[in-house]
């Protein structure tokens, strides 16, 4: 008998994980800032206000990516145990850059501190560099599949207990060598510097800035836009992994991706709507001198990733297809926790609304008033 | 054994221990003092003396600087799970992955969030609202803790679940089962405990240094007696649950306990060792006295144990032999089975669920209830079934038994220290002996030494176990090469160093400067 709820739970699942997704592709304006502390500020004062402005939000990246992390073990571990040991160096690679951003912020401009600024501010440009491409590669993968196997009698085999196994020696490596993976991680790259500049522009209040921003918001759109349409348009020609729900069979379905949006007409006004969002945003700021571009490029861009993330898991599609062998590959019902855990964790996810009102007023209390030379002069506590 | 890469499974234990162990070297004091600013915060809110803020930020810095490289580590344990350990991931993901998701959900976004405006809203936001947030961080810490001591708490004892052959996996059964298993209560509070007699051991270390000096004095001053009401509180508290603990242990992970004591030869009203030193390299079956010398006091480990002077306690030997009678976690006396009987029953464990697996791909339901009977009956053996080594199931005894002993010792010294600083201050004004201050400034390093001893015996103690009796550390690692693990553990050790070098320079450079704006 089908267990309406149970799938219900799954789908509910698969959106919170989607939605943690979006939210963390919107915050990575501060990975992208960090690439463009040397574009923006020419002196060290201005750096120092470009660094600070970033700095009063790293956290709320961190924190995303690590719920986000936590979300996915939760809810589909099997995803956990495959991608993460299995696509080891793309893991392991996207995990330094950003150990070497945490602490950047907080020992940059503190005396003493050993590796100098400058370290700290390469590090920073790493982790916006690295951090942005792997991560977008790395989600590119729910579209293009991966050379993994995956065999829960192996635990029964006592001289190779392992379930999932990537069957490739390059572990993840090869992800970033696939060009459609690869026009994903530039379009999240400059996406993030966008959505950084547009932030900027929002933040601080000094008129050089500014107009250097609004320059640098032309140079960073344009190839934004270009990996973001060769992405989509590809996706959307290409074939996808498809699941038959009554054989539990995966199979190659023509233009999967344009029938998913098209079958989910709710999800296809949800990317429409993004998109426009995200170039009303970038369009009016590179226009007229307008500074809240970033709202608009932010709700934009949060509402075209949950729209991508929904179309890789909803609508009977393997999210994580194995291209080693189809049938190996990963639906939202093949590889989540259990239906009681994924109670528990719904009654969890209550909260989220009361963490989502009081970040909105302590992000609104903190920015009430935009940053400028005086309170860097006066602050006991800057980056 | 013979069949697994043991260089694997021993690269990704070290690079486990490794991060583990740097991430406790920041977090304990990041728990600890953020209440500790918490408390001082108050403190200037209800008096409006400017000195207690001034104090306050002081400590901020401090907590900042010590904040951002325990974020960093953290960050990596938690990914570890999957890259090193994906096995572990899907055979427990299911129960060890949720308190994570709640964890971050709950108790991240509030740290993070009170933590932006616990640095830059003294001037942006109510003296109230900055309270609240600065308290708030103070709850997130520890509530992240909460979560993932939780989490390894079902580690050490799994509860609340059960194994569901059709996805080969341990699923949740009773959430609160594992929210608040004895283990996972005292888990928590011991420590946590731990991280706030580490804190209150900083702040008094750093405030005897400037009383010596001659500088900062009223900051000085002020920060020891908050800290020493605080540290003898929690101090003594942490007597109270690391009893507990033992308890625990003794009940549920008897091999821990009696590498913790040493004890290969299980006797009634079995004796604390007090001190001693082990015989190198003694085995569970050989003749050779296991200590060069002890001091113990009759019956006390029996006592702990068992809350009976004259209980049995096994010894290394017993359990690997068996054979002395225990009570189950029913409550119903048992005969301890042999560590070569356990791991035959694992063996038909495993095999049932192969066969089991097999016959519903047949469609045979007779063989599917058949051999679902025989994997529940012998599943609380299921780990030992991937072993073939009796002698496998013994954790490193030395490292055990010394990071033990060091940590009981340096707690009752914490608790004898704080007394007495608080007996001076109380009679003697703020006119503290030299040598007490020394001896503050000596507390500091030994708080770490005895912190990162508690997690020695609380992870080595429990090998070869990632869950304790139903997997080992060779059936829980993720199928890569060795020398994949081998060249990021270097990476990460590297990096962890430089980071902490860098960590230890700006902080002891920010202590020397005191703080930003002066003071008296």
């Amino acid at each position: 008998m089908v267990d309406t709820t149970y799938i219900l739970l799954q789908h509910y699942w698969w959106f919170i994980i989607s939605l943690l997704g979006a939210l963390l592709v919107f915050l990575l304006f501060v990975q992208g800032g960090q690439t463009l502390i040397y574009t923006l500020g020419k002196t060290e004062m201005e750096r120092t206000m470009l660094i600070n402005a970033l700095g009063r939000k790293w956290e709320f990246t961190f924190t995303t990516l690590v719920t986000f992390g936590g979300a996915f073990f939760a809810s589909f571990p099997l995803f956990y145990s495959t991608s993460f040991g299995g696509a080891y160096w793309v893991w392991m690679a996207i995990l330094f850059c950003f150990v070497i951003q945490a602490v950047s912020y907080e020992y940059r401009s503190k005396p003493n501190n050993f590796l100098g600024p400058k370290t700290f501010e390469i590090f920073l440009f790493i982790n916006g560099l690295l951090g942005t491409v792997l991560l977008g590669t790395a989600v590119a993968t729910f579209f293009t599949g991966s050379e993994f196997s995956v065999a829960k009698i192996n635990l029964t085999n006592l001289s190779n207990p392992v379930i999932s196994s990537w069957e490739t020696p390059w572990h993840g490596l090869e992800a970033a060598l696939n060009l459609h993976n690869l026009s994903l991680g530039l379009a999240v790259f400059f996406l993030a510097r966008v959505l950084a500049i547009l932030y900027f522009m929002n933040s601080i209040d000094h008129d050089e800035i500014f107009a250097r921003a609004k320059k640098q918001l032309i140079y960073n759109a344009i190839p934004f836009l270009v990996f973001f349409l060769t992405f989509v348009i590809w996706l959307l020609i290409r074939d996808g992994f498809a699941l038959n729900p009554e054989t539990n069979e995966i199979f190659m379905q023509e233009h999967k991706y344009l029938l998913n949006l098209i079958q989910m007409p709710i999800v296809l006004v949800l990317f429409l709507a993004g998109v426009v969002l995200v170039i009303w945003g970038i369009a009016k700021s590179i226009l007229k001198t307008y500074t809240k571009g970033i709202w608009f490029a932010g709700i934009g861009t949060v509402l075209t990733v949950l729209s991508l993330f929904l179309i890789a898991g909803y609508n009977n599609t393997a999210y994580y297809p194995s291209t080693f062998n189809l049938q190996h590959s990963l639906t939202i019902f093949n590889s989540s926790s259990s239906k009681f855990t994924l109670t528990v964790m719904s009654v969890v996810s209550i909260l989220v609304p009361f963490v989502v009102a009081y970040i909105w007023y302590a992000w609104k209390s903190i920015n009430n008033k935009k940053i400028d030379e005086e309170e860097m002069k006066n602050e006991t506590h800057v980056y | 054994m013979e069949h697994f890469d043991l260089s694997l499974v021993n690269w990704s234990r070290a690079q486990f221990a490794l991060t583990a162990m740097y991430h406790w070297i920041f977090v304990p004091l990041t728990l600890g003092l953020a209440f500790i600013m918490a408390f001082m915060e108050t403190l200037y809110y209800k008096t409006g003396d400017e000195e207690w803020k001034r104090i306050t930020k002081f400590w901020m810095t401090l907590f900042g600087i010590n904040f951002a490289i325990g974020v960093a580590t953290g960050i990596i344990l938690e990914f570890e799970f999957g890259t090193n350990w994906s096995n572990y991931s899907w055979f427990v993901g299911d129960i060890f992955g949720a308190p994570l998701a709640i964890e971050g959900i709950m108790a991240f976004f509030m740290e993070s969030t009170f933590i932006a405006v616990m640095f830059f809203g003294w001037n942006k936001v109510s003296k109230k609202f900055h309270l609240i947030s600065t308290w708030l961080v103070a709850l997130g810490a520890n509530l992240s803790a909460l979560w993932i001591l939780v989490a390894n708490a079902w580690m050490q004892y799994p509860a609340g679940m059960n194994f569901n052959p059709d996805t080969a996996r341990n699923e949740m059964q009773n959430f609160w089962e594992v929210l608040f298993s004895p283990v996972a209560v005292n888990k928590f509070l011991h420590t946590i405990t731990s991280g706030y007699v580490l804190a209150a051991l900083f702040v008094i270390g750093i405030s005897a240094w400037y009383l010596l000096k001659g500088r900062n004095i009223l900051l000085a001053k002020r920060s020891i007696i908050v800290a020493s009401v605080f540290g003898l509180i929690t101090s003594i508290f942490l007597a109270l649950t690391g009893d507990g603990s033992a308890y625990q242990v003794a009940q549920k992970q008897p091999m821990k306990l009696a590498a913790m004591e040493g004890l290969y030869e299980g006797t009634e009203g079995a004796p604390l060792v007090v001190v001693g030193a082990l015989t190198p390299g003694k085995e569970f079956n050989d003749e050779k006295d296991p200590f060069i010398f002890r001091i113990q006091i009759p019956k006390l480990l029996s006592f702990l144990g068992y809350r009976s002077g004259d209980a049995f306690v096994p010894g290394v030997k017993d359990i690997i032999e068996g054979g002395y009678t225990y009570t189950d976690k029913n409550g119903k006396q048992k005969v301890a089975l042999s560590a070569e009987q356990k791991i035959q029953r694992g063996k038909i464990a495993i095999q049932a669920l192969a066969d089991y697996r097999n016959a519903k791909d047949a469609g045979d339901t007779a063989a599917m209830e058949y051999n679902r009977k025989l994997l529940d009956e012998n599943f609380e053996y299921f780990g030992y079934g991937y072993l073939n080594d009796p002698k496998s199931i013994i954790p490193n005894v030395p490292l055990t038994f010394y990071s033990f002993h060091i940590m009981v010792a340096l707690g009752f010294l914490f608790i004898a220290f704080f007394a007495l600083m608080l007996y001076l201050i109380y009679f003697k004004g703020y006119n503290i002996n030299k040598w007490l201050l020394r001896l503050g400034i000596i507390m500091v390093p030994l708080a770490y030494i005895a912190s990162q001893a508690g997690w020695i015996v609380a992870e080595v103690g429990r090998q070869p176990w990632v869950i304790q009796d139903i997997l080992p550390t060779v059936a829980a690692v993720s199928r890569i090469d060795a020398s994949a693990v081998q060249v990021t553990f270097f990476l990460f050790f590297a990096i962890f160093t430089t980071l902490l070098i860098a960590e230890l320079k700006i902080m002891f450079t920010q202590i020397k400067k005191g703080p930003k704006d002066g003071g008296k």
